[in-house]
């Protein structure tokens, strides 16, 4: 899933330096992400794998790194597994 | 239980109505003048008032938002420039309050101005980021323990009248323009060239001159947290809360004027409806729509305030936000029915009807935050996020 999100935050992250330096950890504010990109960045993970992000989720932490993204996916997956 | 909250109200509301009458009286004198409201804010540290919001812990008596913003409003009925520096300095102690209680150096700053009733600055504007405060290009510069700061703000208000100056830069020569991190800096530690003057239309005395900031500190006056974090968490919330209240202030005081131009043209005529009476009518319906809207926006900070999650979601940006943009084009809106309604003897200066400071004033919500950049903002967020469909919240 990483990959996948590596490649949208190219396309969309408009960030300042190479996406392949920016560990999974890493802070994407800090590295240059704003907040209309980021906008850019959830639609394309909402088109990418079919989910909606829920208002609840819509917070700064759930995109504040790559890991963090991935973890956001995952959640929204698994609670449509439940439902 | 409610009755000593009840007593400490009242209090700050009978300390706030002396602050008032003190505006007041000087707010021809400051807007024609384009002066500092120095009576104003000398009363305000008189009664107190610039510290309310410190918490008790720390010297202050642990005022909450939605206290501030009655004290907001009632000083914008009286003079809008000094009800804005109030503002502007306690959106400055919001920040200090919710984000320095962890750091050593920021709570004896807070006991400080509590005890010395210090004035608080903000400098986030800077030449060449075109208005977006969440860009710094200035860097601040730690060499151990000490950090150095240049800005070129091109927007201080009441910078010549500070105690301390809140600053932000990029966090490190390094750091991207959104790396941001903000620095209290006291007035011993900076000098100021100036390089604007604010001549304007209202809002003259905030004397928001732009100057050319340099200062030397404490590496430890650094708040220990982004700046990204500190402006979605207390700035974006107080701002547009408590600008809002002192817009609402202007117009609470234009349609005054109204409603007394309506009364006495009422008892010259008796038996007939004086001419503005149904302008009057529609303005007090528009006025209460600003003030449910700002009392939602302080009731949506108090449910989020404990959530830092909440706070950071894009549905209280957007609460916000929706705030900020009708308080601000509805006040323009009213002032101007005001005018209809008083004519003449509200256009010229010096009538107990003239609304031509209040106008002006107004003029200047639009633009404090540009409604376009604002607007342009929630219609991003709008792409995702989904409103909420409940009546309450």
């Amino acid at each position: 899933m990483n990959t996948t999100i590596r490649e949208l935050l190219v396309k969309f992250g408009k960030l300042p330096v190479s996406v392949d330096q920016v560990a999974d950890d890493a802070d994407l504010y800090a590295v240059g992400l704003t907040s209309f990109a980021s906008v850019q960045l959830m639609l394309g993970i909402e088109e990418a794998f079919d989910i909606e992000f829920p208002d609840n989720l819509l917070n700064r932490k759930s995109f504040a790194s790559i890991a963090a993204i991935a973890r956001t996916v995952d959640q929204i997956k698994d609670s449509r597994k439940v439902a | 239980m409610n009755f000593p909250v009840k007593i400490a109200q009242e209090d700050l509301a009978a300390r706030a109505a002396r602050v008032s009458a003190i505006a007041a009286e000087h707010a021809d004198s400051v807007d024609f003048e384009g002066r500092f409201p120095h009576e104003a804010v000398e009363a305000m540290r008189a009664e107190r008032l610039l510290g309310v919001q410190i918490p008790r812990h720390f010297g202050g008596e642990g005022a909450t938002i939605a206290q501030i913003a009655e004290l907001c409003s009632m000083l914008g009925q009286a003079c809008a420039a000094a009800a804005m520096v109030f503002a502007m300095h306690h959106i400055k102690l919001c920040s200090l309050v919710e984000h320095g209680g962890e750091s050593e150096w920021h709570r004896a700053f807070m006991l400080r101005v509590a005890a010395e009733q210090l004035l608080v600055a903000s400098a986030t504007t800077e030449g060449g980021i075109g208005g977006n405060l969440r860009n710094s290009i200035c860097a601040i510069e730690v060499d151990r323990d000490i950090c150095r700061l240049e800005k070129d703000a091109t927007v201080i208000s009441y910078g010549s009248h500070a105690d301390a100056i809140m600053v932000t830069s990029r966090a490190h020569a390094t750091a991207a323009s959104s790396d941001q991190v903000l620095t209290v800096f006291l007035k011993e530690q900076y000098t100021l060239e100036k390089t604007h003057t604010w001549d304007t239309l209202g809002m003259r005395g905030t004397c928001s001159d732009g100057f050319l900031f340099k200062g030397e500190a404490a590496a430890e006056q650094i708040l220990p947290k982004p700046f990204a974090e500190i402006a979605a968490q207390s700035m974006l919330a107080s701002s547009h809360l408590l600008w809002s209240s002192v817009w609402y202030g202007i117009a609470v005081d234009a349609v005054g004027r109204a409603q007394a131009f309506v009364r006495a043209a009422a008892r010259k005529s008796p038996g007939t409806p004086p001419p503005g009476a149904l302008r009057l009518a529609e303005v007090s319906n528009l006025l209460q729509m600003v003030r449910s809207n700002v009392v939602a926006g302080l009731k949506a900070y108090e449910d989020a305030r404990s959530d830092a999650d909440k706070l950071s979601s894009m549905g209280f940006a957007v609460t916000m936000n929706n705030v900020k943009i009708a308080s601000s084009e509805t006040i323009l809106e009213i002032v101007n029915h005001v005018m209809l309604i008083c004519g003449i003897m509200g256009y010229k200066n010096g009538t107990p009807f003239s609304v031509g400071r209040h106008l002006r004033d107004a003029h200047s919500a639009q633009l404090m935050i540009s409604n376009d950049r604002i607007l342009g903002n929630t219609s991003s967020m709008l792409l995702v996020h989904k409103q909420d469909t409940s009546l309450l919240g």
